[in-house]
């Protein structure tokens, strides 16, 4: 579980987030919607400790990404929105190596690197070199290297960048699947249809605030639209989540 | 602290099956420089010898002239070649480079003799020919010889002291060893072997620095419970791993090749052995923290992997630098001297290889105060990769 409270944070002049709360339960698939350069991946990127908000905090499963970061770490997984994998690393070293970085013996982390390999559907390719991948690919050992220590909270900055139909469906099947489980899986994005199809809860940010929360119907419902498409224009205010 | 060595092991790895890394850290460097270095010198061992033994020649216009001087010039082993040439044959034979040097004997060279006045010879070379500069003075010498023997029996003949000729006598002593001589080849040494060492790690420290967020590959890892500093000071082992290969395969490499040459030649006393070898691997070993922190730490403030390769290569350089100005001024070891990074090694690899005494104090110093100011910028590398702006 996810519960940031007014977090902020400006780059010198710009203020890319101001004020951003929001709840992201487990068990449910938390969208977060914005056009580009709405202040969704920095926000993603305060709530996995990569920086530090200039006010505001956030606590992850009970611990707080400003007053314990490394421990936060351990309760999340993370495909940032650029997820470089090793080159000269194959898939499953890729995967394995991130188990020994979070402390997992060497047993355990082989074993759980045979389970997401089969969850991913990765057998063909485990064992190629990085540079040798596709990047449907690359993503599968991206998104399994930040599942590699069972984390209950999963967070994603734009996972379906770059992919071809299939992969995300695929991703969207094991986003599905991790709720089910009952992890809390958030997930940022700038395409409609990803989050319709997905979300159980949309967080809808523009110019760095939260101008909206709430379910997908719920969100209908209150700006009296019948598609979400029109109801996310509504709520922006402009034309320019359509660029 | 155990992620220290998990990244260690990653970098080590992943870098082992890198051609790029392999090659200059482990092949081009330390493999090529000492095999060219070891060429240089040969080449010139071969050069000084042939120069030494090989006989002057020596063209010689109207050698019937003076038959004494020519017979005189063939006992002190000068090829006698007889031409016959006039004054502008000579200036072309020189000019077209048929002949190095002609001796003209002009035609009133017996009349003067016979009469003790005088007796002009004219030697043609061409000066702006360094290369042949040897040979005119050799020429020059045994004429000067010639004539001051000629001298001595003349006085003699007329009942006279030659010894009033030879007011002073001046003695050359020259207490320079073969070792003071080989200044210059022993800064090569040491550059060669410094070199090759940072260079064994530039690579990989680019790649774990700049390279990681180039391939967006930093930004995950940051996500690991593990303090940054952490993963900073991995990064920096592995990059002192590669660099102390570099060096163990430089040094001996160098140590093989050095053996064939023959080192007295440029007055080294000491023989390039194992345990020489050995030594100057751990007078050079300090320096790889302090350079691979150095490198870490410009690397991370780059903005990409090109740029990184920019600066770095011109961090490089920056270790050369008090080798030469050593070089230049003449520096000699002392105590604070000692204190100053790559200049230390080289005093105390040079000292080394000319088998001079090391004081105990220089060895402590130099080895303390690099490896202690590489522990201090680690630390500094490892406090940089807390700013934000790391993630470009």
């Amino acid at each position: 579980m996810i519960e940031a409270s007014r977090l902020s944070k400006r780059f010198g002049p710009v203020i890319a987030v101001r004020d951003v709360s929001l709840h992201a339960g487990d068990g449910r698939i938390t969208g977060l919607l914005g056009p580009n350069g709405a202040g969704k991946s920095t926000t993603l990127r305060m709530l996995y400790t990569v920086i530090a908000p200039d006010s505001g905090d956030a606590v992850i499963d009970g611990r707080s990404i400003v007053k314990d970061p490394l421990e936060a770490r351990r309760h999340i997984g993370v495909l940032p929105h650029s997820a470089g994998i090793y080159q000269h690393l194959t898939a499953r070293e890729n995967i394995t190596y991130f188990g020994a970085l979070h402390g997992l013996s060497r047993a355990d982390r082989e074993k759980r690197a045979d389970e997401l390999i089969e969850l991913l559907d990765m057998q063909d390719f485990a064992t190629r070199p990085a540079k040798k991948l596709s990047q449907g690919q690359r993503t599968k050992t991206a998104l399994a290297r930040a599942l590699i220590h069972r984390p209950r909270n999963v967070l994603l900055d734009e996972p379906t960048n770059g992919l071809d139909v299939m992969a995300v469906r695929g991703l969207r099947n094991l986003l599905v699947k991790l709720r089910d489980e009952g992890h809390c899986v958030l997930f940022s994005s700038h395409v409609m249809q990803e989050v319709a199809a997905l979300c159980d809860d949309i967080v809808v940010i523009a110019h760095g605030v939260v101008v909206a929360t709430g379910t997908p119907d719920s969100l209908r419902e209150r700006t009296g639209q019948a598609s979400l498409e029109e109801a996310f224009v509504k709520l922006i205010g402009t034309g320019e989540g359509l660029e | 602290m155990r992620a220290i060595f998990t990244v260690f092991g990653k970098e080590f790895r992943e870098n082992l099956r890198d051609r790029r890394t392999l090659f200059s850290a482990l092949i081009f460097g330390p493999m090529f420089s000492p095999l060219m270095f070891a060429l240089m010198l040969s080449l010139m061992i071969r050069h000084g010898s042939d120069q030494a033994d090989k006989p002057l020649e020596l063209a010689v216009a109207h050698s019937e002239r003076a038959p004494n001087l020519v017979s005189k010039l063939v006992e002190w082993g000068v090829t006698v070649q007889p031409v016959n040439y006039d004054d502008a044959e000579a200036r072309e034979a020189i000019r077209t480079s048929r002949n190095n040097i002609v001796l003209m004997i002009p035609e009133n060279f017996g009349a003067q003799f016979e009469s003790a006045r005088p007796a002009p010879l004219a030697l043609y070379s061409d000066s702006s020919k360094q290369a042949l500069e040897r040979d005119v003075r050799r020429t020059k010498n045994i004429l000067a010889a010639y004539s001051s023997t000629i001298a001595r029996l003349r006085m003699t003949a007329r009942g006279l002291d030659p010894m009033v000729l030879a007011p002073v006598a001046v003695h050359d002593v020259d207490v320079s060893t073969p070792a003071s001589r080989s200044v210059v080849i022993l800064g090569t040494l040491t550059c060669i072997i410094l070199l090759t060492m940072l260079m064994g790690g530039l690579y990989l420290s680019i790649d774990a620095t700049a390279g990681e967020r180039e391939r967006g590959s930093l930004e995950p890892l940051l996500t690991v419970p593990v303090k940054r500093e952490h993963l900073i000071y991995g990064k920096i082992l592995a990059a002192c791993a590669f660099m102390s290969l570099s060096l163990v395969l430089s040094v001996t490499e160098l140590a093989i090749l050095l053996h064939f040459v023959g080192l007295e030649n440029f007055g080294m006393s000491v023989n390039f052995g194992p345990l020489t070898a050995l030594k100057v691997a751990l007078f050079s070993a300090p320096l790889i923290p302090l350079g691979a922190s150095i490198m870490t730490i410009v690397a991370a403030y780059t903005r990409s992997y090109r740029e990184a390769q920019t600066y770095l290569s011109l961090v490089l350089l920056v270790p050369t630098l008090p080798l030469v100005m050593a070089g230049a001024l003449g520096l000699e070891p002392s105590p604070v001297l000692m204190a100053a990074p790559a200049l230390s090694q080289h005093f105390l690899i040079t000292s080394l290889l000319r088998d001079e005494a090391i004081p105990m104090l220089y060895i402590v110093t130099s080895i303390g105060v690099t490896a202690g100011l590489g522990l201090i910028l680690a630390f500094v590398a490892g406090r940089l990769y807390h700013r934000e702006a790391l993630l470009g």
